[in-house]
């Protein structure tokens, strides 16, 4: 395959940045996206021009790692990790626009790398149970409906890419947060910090810059993990409890 | 030197928990004045940092990818186990325990496995607590399976992503102590050197991938959580980012390396599909259950399949060579990975593989579809058909699967002794880093069983004792060592980067590679391996000539990052090479075509090798010198390992 890739280069976090466009060819319809992306860096570096700088790890769509806005989706047309999109999904001689994550709380790093660090910090405001290791309670000791534990599953297979922030027109990060919120808020282990934990995880999202929701439902659309809209549903029910209840403030 | 494993005298039973007692107590008001740092955040890194803290040490915990939740543990497919007996079919701490030095090939130490055994049952408790959503009955109590073989259902389970939830819940741990201010965390930073003081580990230097800011960490100890080293062969199911570096340049540190040559080689793999290749993807071996393995059993046939002038479904059965069930026929296609591994190696040698690059096999569901329904495989393995298809575009529904064996877990690693401090005081190292519980061979499901087991239940215990006897005075940070290793890393980066050659970092990355799979893969022999020493000491010459570095220190700088690892693998791999040369017997991973039986299968050699091998750097480019910590079996019967 024969194609033409515009590419975001931004040598630092304060650079304007701004497309570079490399033709490319040999491109095998076998190759991942990122064994493309190697191709070219490979091509750059023989040339002695800097490669193009992106997140990745490994390479088989569980890490959340990888990123890139491909033609105007992140990880690509399909719904799935930019690791494991295949270039087959595109034709001969086609034009591929490649952009960063787009978001004020993602600011870009280089080139396609941004800093997710303010995902981290959402966890960190109240995303696990307070338990130490060690004096726990024998694990069939609390009998969890296998319904539960299947849905609670569901949340939980979030893989913090960051593809709904930057699917979102506001940036938001509530399918992230609300994954989280949701899968401990359904789990009896979950149910004693229930209502702080919303409340905490709910400030430090927005503290970190991210948009509010508007149910457009693009996020879920392009999450590589199909992570459902219901969860911010039950993200809002839970902050609203904790919200009329005031020992939680 | 005289390797001393510490382990503790007396019953099997019994060693830990007198151990434990006999272990010195740091007193509580006195932890926070101990710096601990913890190198890696996977399985064994978080939950080490995790349990630290809330003990109240001072913890710094570094790792190179943008989060902690990254790490590689996450992409671990099948399970853990552990010895809950929740089945009631005969499950036992001592069956564990049996199983996992047997399936090592009893190659591992008694008193360690022991230990791992006694302690999974605690990890499970510990995750369920932290709200990991493992898989459950309708009853609401816990899920178990049979993996790999095993004949008792021991493996608990999360759907095919165990390794991401139990890695999110100790990230959870972790986070909770980065809020509570108990752990500092340095994601993009990747540890460069080790700081030794008088023999003890004191700190570390690092550097920000961002900056490139080169820095010194001091601290009482160092925790090595840094994985395996299967990245050495280029191709191979770890993460690109994986690497040695850190193991590595603690070895030259003092820290010896054992049993380099024990690499663990995956039969159910997706094949290489050209030179563009930049990773492999794990396949879960469940797929046994039902698959068939078979190769046509011409030369011509595997031909016209090569050259797409027939399909797999032309060939009728009495031309399909189902090699496994012929050789085996009592455990058939579910024979251990080395075997199956080995099997396929030398049907594609005889020129039989199924692919364009002649090196594959075919899994074959036809008969298993057949037989139960399209539905049943479907509600089976329908989410590794889809990610089969997304990767190949064929569908195994339809067509027979192709696989070939691949680089999957490194059983070798940094010596410790039962503490899991290394051979320098005040190191240490967890998880797969280590080299210490699964012997020759690992089982499915063992590898997330000994990374919590490490991290959470282990080194909480035995770091108290070292650090009770060190005593809690600060470390001097302007002590003289922390300028010469910051200066030896900046030299080192410097020097890659004025190279200024005409090959890619990748170039001889993938040259190791080849070399490495070619003569230190499936199978080894003493004429290949002594041809691979000298390729690699030319390669390593030639990288040091002729690599291409670009750009500077001080940015994000990728190519940097993977001259420095390669630059690691590339001693690595020479050790690796040495390491299986001295080992003339076959055993687990590692199969001699010198030591076999008369039938072909792998032959150990008790008398001379039941030992570990554990290798002490000298000097640069000067051979290692080989300590031997000889393994003591008294409960269990050394037996050969036969699936016919």
């Amino acid at each position: 395959m024969k194609l033409t890739l515009k590419i975001w280069r931004q040598k630092n976090a304060s650079d304007k940045g701004g497309f570079v466009t490399y033709p490319i060819d040999g491109i095998s319809t076998d190759m991942s996206f990122l064994e493309m992306m190697d191709v070219l860096n490979e091509e750059l570096a023989i040339k002695g021009q800097d490669p193009v700088h992106f997140d990745h790890d490994c390479r088989e769509g569980i890490c959340g790692m990888c990123s890139l806005y491909i033609n105007g989706h992140p990880h690509g047309p399909q719904q799935t990790t930019t690791c494991q999109l295949h270039m087959r999904t595109f034709s001969d001689g086609e034009t591929i626009t490649i952009e960063p994550w787009r978001a004020k709380a993602f600011p870009v790093v280089k080139d396609l790398v941004v800093d997710r660090g303010s995902f981290d910090r959402i966890i960190q405001a109240g995303g696990y149970v307070n338990v130490n290791t060690g004096g726990v309670p024998d694990a069939n000791e609390i009998p969890i409906p296998k319904r539960v534990a299947d849905e609670a599953f569901d949340s939980a297979t979030c893989i913090g890419c960051g593809a709904c922030v930057a699917a979102c027109k506001n940036a938001s990060a509530m399918l992230f947060t609300s994954a989280k919120i949701s899968q401990l808020a359904m789990l009896p282990q979950g149910q004693v910090e229930r209502m702080s934990r919303a409340e905490k995880m709910v400030a430090q999202m927005d503290e970190e810059g991210f948009g509010a929701c508007t149910n457009t439902g693009a996020c879920e659309a392009e999450c590589p993990k199909g992570i459902s809209l219901t969860n911010i549903a039950r993200m809002n029910r839970e902050y609203f409890s904790a919200s009329l209840k005031s020992e939680n403030v | 030197m005289i390797l001393d494993s510490k382990s503790p005298i007396g019953p099997l039973a019994e060693k830990w928990t007198k151990h434990k007692f006999n272990s010195k107590l740091v007193n509580p008001a006195n932890k926070r004045k101990y710096e601990v740092i913890v190198v890696g955040t996977g399985l064994a890194g978080a939950s080490a940092a995790a349990s630290l803290a809330e003990l109240g040490y001072k913890v710094k915990a570094f790792c190179f990818q943008d989060s902690p939740r990254r790490a590689h543990s996450i992409a671990a497919q099948g399970g853990i186990n552990a010895a809950k007996n929740y089945q009631n079919d005969g499950d036992s701490v001592y069956r564990l325990f049996y199983d996992t030095i047997k399936g090592g090939d009893y190659r591992s130490r008694e008193s360690n496995v022991y230990r791992l055994a006694e302690v999974s049952v605690n990890i499970i408790d510990q995750c369920v607590a932290q709200g990991v959503p493992f898989a459950r009955e309708y009853g609401g109590l816990l899920a178990n399976r049979s993996f790999g073989g095993a004949q008792v259902s021991r493996t608990f389970y999360a759907r095919g992503q165990t390794g991401q939830q139990l890695l999110l819940g100790a990230y959870s741990a972790l986070s909770r102590q980065v809020a509570n201010g108990k752990v500092k965390l340095y994601p993009r930073t990747e540890m460069m050197d080790v700081v030794t003081i008088d023999g003890h580990a004191r700190g570390i230097v690092t550097r920000n991938l961002i900056t490139g800011a080169i820095e010194t960490h001091a601290a009482h100890a160092v925790l090595l959580c840094t994985g395996g080293y299967g990245n050495v062969f280029f191709l191979s199911t770890n993460a690109m980012g994986s690497n040695v570096t850190a193991a590595w340049r603690a070895h030259k540190k003092g820290a010896y390396f054992a049993n380099p040559c024990y690499t663990q080689i995956h039969p159910t793999c997706i094949p290489v599909s050209g030179d563009h290749q930049s990773k492999l993807t794990l396949m879960s071996e469940s797929l046994r259950n039902d698959g068939r393995v078979w190769v046509p059993k011409t030369v011509e046939l595997a031909q016209k399949l090569r050259k797409g002038e027939i399909k797999p479904r032309d060939i009728k059965d009495e031309d399909r060579d189902y090699y496994l069930e012929r050789k085996y026929p009592s455990f058939g296609n579910l024979v251990p990975r080395d075997v199956a591994s080995r099997n396929a190696k030398d049907v594609c040698d005889e020129n039989r593989g199924v692919n364009e690059t002649g090196q594959a096999v075919f899994l074959d569901f036809r008969d298993a579809i057949n037989r139960d329904s399209e539905d049943a495989i479907r509600a089976r393995y329908g989410n590794l058909f889809d990610m089969y298809q997304q990767i190949t575009g064929e569908n195994p529904y339809q067509t027979p699967m192709k696989i070939y064996p691949a680089v999957h877990y490194t059983m070798g690693g940094l010596w410790v002794d039962y503490n899991l401090s290394t051979t320098v005081p005040g190191l240490y190292s967890l998880g797969e880093a280590n080299f210490s519980d699964h012997g020759a061979n690992r089982l499915g499901a063992s590898a997330l069983m000994q990374g919590l087991a490490d991290g959470y239940f282990v080194v909480p215990y035995t770091i108290g004792d070292y650090l009770a006897q060190i005593g809690p005075a600060p470390v001097d940070a302007n002590h003289p060592e922390f300028a010469k290793a910051e200066k030896g890393v900046k030299d080192a980066i410097q020097k890659l980067l004025s190279i200024n050659g005409t090959k890619t970092v990748d170039h001889f990355h993938k040259a190791l590679g080849h070399i490495m799979w070619e003569y230190c893969g499936m199978a080894r022999n003493a004429e290949g391996l002594t041809k691979a020493k000298g390729m690699i000491q030319e390669l390593r010459k030639e990288f040091w000539r002729d690599v291409k570095v670009l750009g500077a220190n001080e940015e994000l700088n990728q190519t940097l990052e993977k001259a420095s690892r390669v630059a690691d693998f590339l001693e690595l791999g020479e050790l690796m090479v040495d390491d299986a040369l001295n080992r003339s017997e076959s055993c687990g991973g590692h199969f001699r075509l010198e030591s076999q039986t008369p039938d072909g299968e792998a032959l150990r050699d008790d008398e001379n090798f039941a030992y570990a091998a554990a290798w002490e750097f000298m000097a640069e480019n000067s051979p290692e010198t080989l300590h031997k910590e000889p393994l003591v079996f008294e409960n269990v019967k050394l037996t050969q390992r036969s699936y016919k």
